[in-house]
């Protein structure tokens, strides 16, 4: 588990690991180039950093920090849903 | 992970989901706003700007062994995914000696895949055994 992260009011936000901070520059669409990503079983998963809360500490998770491990990555549309 | 921020995640860890489970969601509560991560494992919805419900399986060396993605209004089988990752893990400690049929569970018998077998699989294996 990565350190703690502290609490500002600036709303914390992640993203893949290796592509560039897009709330830095924003580039320029190539709408020539389709280059969407996709995931296939076989195949390693995009690695990523993203904030998290666990267990009552703001923090924040890389997935290749958890290399060794099995992970389940589950996602849902929304907190407070209710299914 | 959702597109919720960590803030909403604890408000809905301690005041709902905390009454479900004792001590709270044992596992980190992961943020993507701007669906960034979402895009990349394909459960991004752009239109309404949040994800689907996606499961996915990573194994120790960070390799994608399976996933399932969901529409909102259909929940997951937690079960299923807990099979799944011990039938994977099952094949990963034989080497790939192993494999897990259709409907195997832990302690129920597995194949070994290799020429004797082919062609013979109705011999050890039942239709029923797919969903018992």
């Amino acid at each position: 588990m990565a350190e703690k992260s502290e609490a500002g009011c600036a709303r914390p936000t992640g993203g893949l690991v290796g592509e560039p901070d897009q709330t830095q520059e924003r580039e320029v669409p190539q709408p020539t180039k389709e280059t969407k990503r996709m995931i296939q079983v076989g195949k390693a998963a995009p690695d990523f950093v993203a904030p998290a809360y666990h267990q009552g500490r703001f923090t924040s998770v890389k997935l290749s920090d958890q290399l060794g491990k099995w992970v389940a990555l589950c996602c849902y549309p929304g907190d407070f849903t209710f299914v | 992970m959702s597109v919720d921020s960590v803030f909403v995640h604890k408000m809905w860890n301690d005041h709902e989901l905390s009454k479900m489970v004792e001590g709270g969601v044992p596992f980190p509560m992961l943020s993507d706003g701007g669906g960034k991560v979402g895009t990349a494992y394909g459960v991004y919805d752009e239109q309404a700007g949040v994800e689907n419900r996606g499961r996915f399986i990573i194994d120790p060396d960070g390799i994608i062994q399976g996933y399932e993605v969901l529409t909102p209004p259909v929940g997951r089988h937690v079960a299923e995914t807990l099979r799944q990752i011990q039938a994977f893990q099952l094949v990963r400690e034989s080497k790939g000696s192993e494999a897990t049929p259709s409907g195997w569970k832990p302690g129920k018998m597995t194949l070994k895949p290799g020429p004797e077998l082919v062609g013979k699989v109705w011999e050890v294996w039942k239709t029923d055994m797919a969903s018992d």
